[in-house]
């Protein structure tokens, strides 16, 4: 972070960062001295504060993007453990982000230690201002040096003046500071440099030792500063960076552990520069869009993560079609346009949407699942007052903790969503001023088993089931109210009638079964010759046959008593006719060829001998399966 | 009965296997002897008297007969029992036989047998599956929109309707109903739950909480985006158990599918079409087939049904006059045509006084049902048949138990006693001529007191007179001499023949076919249809919104036509085949296979013929499906909304202008502007823009939208005063002179003036126009160069080239340099233009300080 070149952050906001770096040390003297340097090392003051020393704290101002960037050194006697930093009442309530960190080496050998613990005291005897005190990992020996990196970032501290623009101006913004290092010591040596985006100032403080050139205007270096002196400086200049500002985004990351990590991000953006008065002509905007509408924001690019997919652009009335997506290995852009060119006060909303795959973001530690994602928003340049950062866990999530790199409002709530009975657990993080620099990963830690994957489908599973078990108990069930009805009888009979069809065809289908095996063991006999078995087959055959008949017979009596068959019974009794004639031309046929065979007749001499019959039986055969399917028809 | 056989001949001999046999009988009982024709098909019997199908008998295989020594002596027996329900399909039995003659091992053939599904269950499986891709594809055909645009809700009134809905799910039924909307009609506001049709905000709302009910997430806006195709969908099942009811199950198939694409109706109920239409198609044909039903069953059950229908169809459309007007007319029909019987009885009293009863518990409708001039014939007839001879009255289509609940229904509307009092009158006259004379008397009498009374509660002011809507779908011209407010709207023009061919395809060529075999088979059910066809088609022609309401009867009669002849050709084709021929699905045969029999004898060229006529049939119908899609994906898919177009390129361009004005009102002005804008657009605003309008398409008030179209057509000063009386704070006018979009309102503005000068004569039309031409280049008429709506729409126009090649100031939509390039507004500033000039925002200045 500290190595990108503050010029390289262009930032259209009301974005202020101030960055106390300190890499480069002062020869050691006899005090021990805490050393703050900034890369370019624009402004260097020396503060001296009874027994502790700033020296060379640099300041730098970037004040397109609003970044500011500040250096200290500090030469103690004493051993310290603490160092303090503090601010003014109308930047401290701006401050969006601190980080203090120590560093070691120069240029390119500089290297950073982890971040220094930062709290809030309020000292006695002391100004009334905000107060920040940096806990050193270990006290700072006396004569020893440090270089502590202090960056901190503010919004909201530039003004638009004049507030009200037409379309054609340019925009206009104030920006108010002290020359010199806000210390409790004293500072050796200091300069401070407000690096502009345009090179077009209307007016600045000027002070001794000022100069400008190009878009820097620096002041200093001044020396031996003693504490807190605030000469005050004004800079007014153009800046036609959009101010985008967030007023709200609701950031919702939903997990599904079917391979899908869902963010959907709800903004509400405003234009906080100046505010446009007067006309919006779309000519003017059209035909010289740089110079009338010179400060509207146009579009805004998103920094998503590589592999997101379904991506979408959508505010609440419905889809929006000017936006673009540039992937690559690396990193998704998305690039979108609101729906009308923002010029300073107007407002508008929309959500952007999008999946990412969940394996490059959901991890395993000691048991638990860890979802390990960004908390700002996929904009870079774009401050946000709320953010609500909303992690939707799976329903039956347990254990859910959170680990987030900086402190914010933590609550809990429940999310219905589709198949879900008691809701999703949901962890939203809510803090306020969110700036580029809060774009780090967190932790939401959480127990979920694998098994409750399938709790939803198999709850569909089951719906689906109920409702087939249901419907199969609605045709089953009798849900007649008169149970006396003539109708309801007549379909009771009708039942019952249809059952002894039933029954009858199917003894007529085993009959006709039967006449087959006949015919089978016929063809055996062909064959191998082995009357014998033919015979058998006849006998069991006969059997068979015989209990069919008495099975018939009830039903045949039932079918003719019932007043509802009367129009089937005659057909069932012509069939039965039928069957009765072509069970016998069977039985006919197969005695006459057993016979033949036992009288070891040639085979033409039986096909000749039973061609009638055969011919009959075809006949036959035919006219029992018509009747048969005629009363399948009923 | 017994019959002899007298005289049998064999007339196609030649021909081997199954074949006709013609027997001629003669009655053996009775005193009479009457001729009678058996003709045996493929072992089918069916017996014909002078051409007209009597009865089927058993299954008697040709060979049996012919083989029988003496056919002369033949004696069938035939039931006595009612034909039509006898008839059975033989001739598809018989496909199975010769699987069945093929030697197969025992036990495999009994296994296959076993799991065979018989002829009827295979019938049945395909007429399920049938339907059920019939379903799928009304609902699928429909999703046209969300694939080339987006899940977004269409056009003008839906918006309304989907910002009810909204309203309706947030804050729950009571709220919706008490509900005052202070955003529209400003600063009359509007009492919504009053003046609306609920019925889809409700449906929306109960299949939203039904979702959510049963854990699904659904945003409220796909329930709303989806409801129309849902409900298409649904009424493809209604078309086919309508045609299964007027005609057969095929016939109720072919409705099925010819509904699901018919652009007609598609143009109406495509995915986003969230309006009353989409449910109300669907409530209409549920209530007209219920009544088919309940008149051919005479069952209370379907005519309660049907009431519920009605009260469905009431809720949601206001079309639901047509039913009012419709059924009365049909019963009025039956009366006449000598078919009055029980069944309609019951059905009509049950359905006009549940349906009256129920339809008055919607508040929109109110009273109307008694008050309203438009519903005088329903309740005519009504009483009407009160009065008729009761001798039907016997009871053996009703149980005791529905009598008693009739007796109640008729109790509570008084009318039991005019109806028992003229079952006492006939049991004291015993001579029917004197009770017929009494009748005529009564009749005569009630008739005339009805009309007095009618004329009286008509100069009286208690029965309303007919609206204007009404009077000008009997008269297609009134509308435009007397209401412009209706005349104005494009969806009230008369229809033009190419939107009917474009609406209709071949269904416009098979609606003749389908009424001549309606007239060949005349049933109840049949004359409903065709009275149906025929009125709808009538108010089809009047106003081009009305195709919708025709489109089911023209699918219906046309399913009818397709059906039939296709049924008939097949037949014709089968017969001709050998005894194991093609099977069919179809399950009933019917008079066609009997009158078939005799048909075939006169056609010279049989088969070769049908399997013609099949072939071109098939094509006219796949014509008819490629049709209705095209229409359906380039004419019916588009929301109005975004405007697409094809670039230099051929890649689309879209235009969202609409949407990226109304997004701009919404987020960039006070909640509590008031908009002004012509009053198409203010559903829109208040839906989208979330902002409150003078005017909008709710088009309750004329004096109002008359004085926004004469803030309009006034000068500018003039104007002004108008605007600060309305206490407008911007002024949104829609404009295509860039982009080339022809419905804005430059082209609307005639009927702003001419709405204007309806109610302040200060406004004339003629100072709009130069010889009766409408201009708005050099030659145009000074009043209207300079008139408000001119100046909003062209202001600093006249600097953009808008064409190459042509002069700036250019405007495509009407191909002319316009006339007046240096406007100065004073009063209003330009607050806002979409990036393709589509919609312009003026923000009203504060009146200036007086020093």
């Amino acid at each position: 972070m500290f190595t990108s070149t503050p010029t390289a952050v262009l930032i259209p906001a009301t974005l202020f960062r101030e960055r106390n770096c300190t890499n480069e040390s002062t020869p050691p003297r006899s005090l021990s001295t805490l050393h703050f340097r900034i890369f370019h090392a624009f402004l260097q003051c020396l503060l001296r504060s009874r027994d502790f020393q700033i020296g060379s704290p640099d300041r730098f101002i970037i004040t397109d993007s609003s970044i500011h960037y500040i250096a200290q050194e500090n030469n103690g006697v004493e051993a310290v453990s603490k160092v303090l930093l503090p601010y003014p009442e109308n930047q401290a309530k701006n401050l969006a982000f601190l980080l203090v960190t120590i560093t070691e080496g120069k240029g390119k050998t500089k290297t950073s230690s982890d971040r220094l613990p930062v709290d809030v005291i309020h000292p006695e005897g002391m100004p009334s201002l905000t107060w920040y005190a940096v806990s050193l990992p270990k006290e700072l020996s006396k004569g020893g040096s440090l270089t502590l990196e202090v960056k901190a970032v503010f919004t909201h501290l530039l003004t638009p003046f004049p507030e009200k623009i037409t379309q054609a101006d340019a925009q206009l913004v104030a920006f108010q500071d002290s020359a010199h290092y806000l210390s409790p010591y004293a500072v050796k040596v200091q300069s401070l440099t407000v690096k502009l985006p345009e090179p077009k100032v209307e007016s600045y403080t000027k002070l001794e030792n000022t100069k400008f050139s190009g878009s820097e205007i620096k002041y200093g270096p001044y020396e031996n500063i003693p504490p807190f002196s605030l000469p005050t400086i004004i800079v007014h200049f153009a800046n036609n960076k959009p101010f985008s500002v967030a007023q709200e985004l609701v950031r919702e990351i939903e997990v599904s552990h079917w391979g899908n990590v869902q963010v959907t991000e709800n903004y509400n953006l405003i234009h906080a520069g100046a505010e446009l008065k007067g006309e919006f002509s779309r000519l003017d905007y059209e035909e010289r869009p740089h110079v009338r509408g010179a400060s509207a924001l146009r579009s805004l690019v998103a920094r998503l993560p590589a592999r997101a997919h379904s991506i979408y652009y959508r505010d609440e009335i419905g889809n929006i079609s000017t936006s673009n997506v540039y992937s690559d290995s690396v990193k998704t852009l998305l690039e979108i346009e609101p729906r009308y060119p923002m010029f300073g006060g107007w407002r508008t909303a929309f959500t952007i949407g999008y999946g990412l795959p969940l394996q490059d973001f959901l991890f395993k530690s000691e048991g638990k699942r860890f979802l390990d994602i960004t908390f700002g928003c996929p904009m870079n340049d774009m401050v946000i007052e709320n953010i609500y950062v909303k992690v939707v866990l799976p329903e039956g999530s347990k254990d859910i903790s959170v680990v987030a790199p900086f402190p914010s409002k933590e609550t809990r709530e429940a999310k219905l969503s589709h198949l879900d009975i008691a809701g999703r657990p949901v962890v939203v993080l809510e803090k306020k001023n969110v700036v580029p620099e809060h774009n780090q990963n967190f932790q939401v830690y959480y127990r979920f088993s694998s098994l409750s994957l399938l709790r939803e489908p198999l709850m569909l599973v089951f719906g689906f089931l109920l409702f087939f078990v249901a419907c199969i108990a609605y045709v089953h069930a009798d849900l007649t109210i008169s149970k006396s009805s003539s109708s309801y009888i007549a379909k009771l009979q009708w039942d019952e009638v249809q059952t002894a069809i039933q029954q009858f065809q199917n003894i007529m289908n085993r009959v006709l079964v039967i006449h087959n095996k006949l015919d089978a063991s016929l063809r055996d006999l062909s064959r191998t010759g082995d009357v014998q078995a033919c015979k058998a087959a006849r006998k069991t055959a006969d059997a068979f046959l015989k209990e069919l008949t008495k099975e018939l017979k009830p039903l045949l009596s039932f079918l003719q008593s019932s007043p509802q068959a009367l129009h089937i019974v005659a057909k069932v009794e012509e069939l039965v006719v039928k069957e009765k004639e072509l069970q016998e031309k069977v039985m006919l046929k197969h005695s006459m060829v057993v016979d033949s065979y036992e009288k070891k007749s040639g085979g033409k001499d039986i096909d000749n001998r039973i061609a009638a019959v055969q011919q009959k039986i075809t006949l036959l055969r035919q006219e029992v399966d018509d009747l048969l399917e005629v009363i399948d028809e009923i | 009965m017994l019959f002899q056989l007298i005289q049998s001949t064999l007339p196609g001999k030649e021909k081997p296997g199954f074949d006709n046999l013609y027997f001629f009988v003669k009655k053996k009982q009775g005193v009479q002897t009457e001729r009678r024709v058996i003709v045996v098909v493929g072992g089918t019997k069916i017996v014909v008297r002078g051409g007209k199908l009597v009865a089927v008998g058993i299954c008697i295989p040709v060979e049996v007969i012919s083989s029988l020594q003496n056919p002369n002596s033949l004696t069938v027996e035939i039931p006595n029992s009612d034909p039509i329900h006898q008839i059975r399909p033989m001739v598809a039995a018989k496909m199975e036989k010769s699987a069945a003659d093929l030697p197969a091992s025992p036990g495999l053939s009994s296994v296959l047998k076993s799991l065979k599904l018989k002829t009827k269950q295979q019938e049945l499986l395909i007429r399920v599956s049938v339907l059920f891709l019939v379903y799928v594809l009304a609902f699928i055909t429909r999703l046209f929109s969300i694939l080339r645009y987006e899940s977004m809700i269409h056009e003008f009134d839906p918006y309304f309707n989907y910002r009810v809905t909204q309203f309706l799910t947030q804050n729950g039924f009571y709220e919706f109903w008490n509900w005052f909307d202070y955003e529209s009609w400003y600063p009359l506001g509007r009492i919504v739950g009053g003046t609306l049709y609920p019925g889809l905000m409700v449906t929306a709302a109960f299949i939203f909480w039904t979702l959510r009910f049963l854990r699904f997430a659904v945003h409220i806006r796909e329930v709303c985006v989806l409801t129309a195709p849902f409900f298409a969908a649904n009424t493809t099942i209604v078309a086919y158990f309508f045609g299964k009811e007027l005609w057969d199950s095929g016939a109720g198939l072919v409705a099925a599918v010819l509904i699901a694409i018919c652009p007609g109706y598609i143009s109406r109920s495509v995915a986003g079409s969230y309006d009353n239409e989409g449910v109300a198609i669907f409530a209409l044909l549920l209530t007209f087939y219920l009544f088919v039903k309940a008149v051919n069953t005479g069952s209370l059950a379907w005519a309660l049904a049907s009431a519920f229908g009605y009260f469905y169809m009431v809720s949601a459309w206001g079309g639901y006059v047509f039913i009012i007007n419709l059924i009365p007319l049909y019963v009025l029909v039956l009366l006449i045509t000598g078919r009055y019987s029980m069944r309609l009885y019951v059905a009509y009293n049950c359905m006009y006084v549940l349906g009256m009863l129920l339809a008055m518990q919607i508040r929109f409708v109110g009273f109307q049902h008694v008050q309203s001039g438009e519903h005088m014939a329903a309740m005519g007839v009504f009483f009407l048949i009160q009065f008729l001879p009761s001798h039907q009255y016997s009871r053996p289509t009703i149980s005791r138990f529905y009598v008693v609940i009739i007796k109640a229904i008729l109790t509570s509307s008084y009318l039991v006693q005019v109806f028992n009092f003229l079952d006492w009158v006939k049991y004291l006259l015993d001579d029917p001529k004197k009770f017929h004379t009494f009748l005529r008397f009564t009749v005569t009498s009630a008739v005339g007191l009805g009309a007095v009374a009618l004329g009286v509660g008509t100069a009286s002011g208690y029965i309303s007179p007919w609206t204007g809507r009404f009077y000008s779908l009997l008269d297609p011209t009134y509308a435009k001499d007397h209401i412009p407010i209706i005349a104005s709207v494009s969806e009230h023009q008369p229809t033009a023949w190419s939107s009917f061919m474009f609406d209709f395809h071949i269904l416009l060529f098979l609606f003749p076919a389908g009424l001549y075999f309606c007239f060949k088979r005349l049933s109840d059910a049949t004359i409903f249809i065709v009275m149906y066809g025929l009125t709808s088609m009538y108010f089809a022609g009047v106003m081009v919104r009305l195709i919708l309401v025709a489109t089911p009867a023209v699918c219906l009669i046309s399913a009818i036509a397709v059906s039939a002849t296709v049924k008939n050709l097949t037949q014709l084709v089968r017969s001709k085949s050998k005894p194991a021929p093609a099977g069919s699905s179809k399950g009933a045969s019917n008079t066609k296979a009997s009158s078939k029999g005799s048909l075939e004898q006169s056609m010279p060229f049989g088969r070769n013929g049908a399997i013609a006529l099949l072939l071109g049939a098939l094509y006219l119908l796949s014509r008819y499906v490629i049709h209705c899609t095209w229409v359906t994906s380039e004419a019916y898919s588009s929301p109005s909304i975004v405007l697409a177009a094809r670039g230099a390129h051929g890649q689309r361009v879209i235009f969202d202008d609409y949407r990226e004005a109304y997004f701009w009102l919404r987020q960039n002005t006070p909640p509590e502007a008031k908009v002004m804008s012509w009053w198409d657009y203010g559903y829109q605003i208040t839906a989208m823009g979330n902002r409150t309008v003078i005017v909008d398409n709710n088009t309750w008030n004329n004096t109002h939208i008359a004085t926004v179209g004469r803030a309009m057509s006034s000068y500018e000063d003039e104007a002004y005063e108008i605007i600060k009386s309305l206490d407008v704070d911007y002024v949104l006018v829609v404009f295509g002179g860039v982009t080339g979009y022809s419905s804005d309102d430059i082209n609307k503005f005639l009927w702003m003036v001419r709405i204007g000068g309806g109610v302040f004569p200060v406004i004339k039309e003629p100072d709009y126009l130069v010889n009766g031409e409408y201009r708005v280049d050099k030659g145009g008429a000074p009043k209207m160069l300079n008139c408000l709506m001119y100046k909003l729409c062209y202001y600093r126009f006249g600097e953009l080239t808008t064409e190459y090649g042509k002069p700036p100031g250019y405007d495509r939509a009407r191909g002319v340099e316009i006339g007046n390039k240096d406007i100065k507004l004073e009063h209003l500033e330009e607050a806002f233009t979409t990036s393709n000039w589509i919609v312009r925002i003026y923000k009203v200045k504060p009146p200036n300080n007086r020093w």
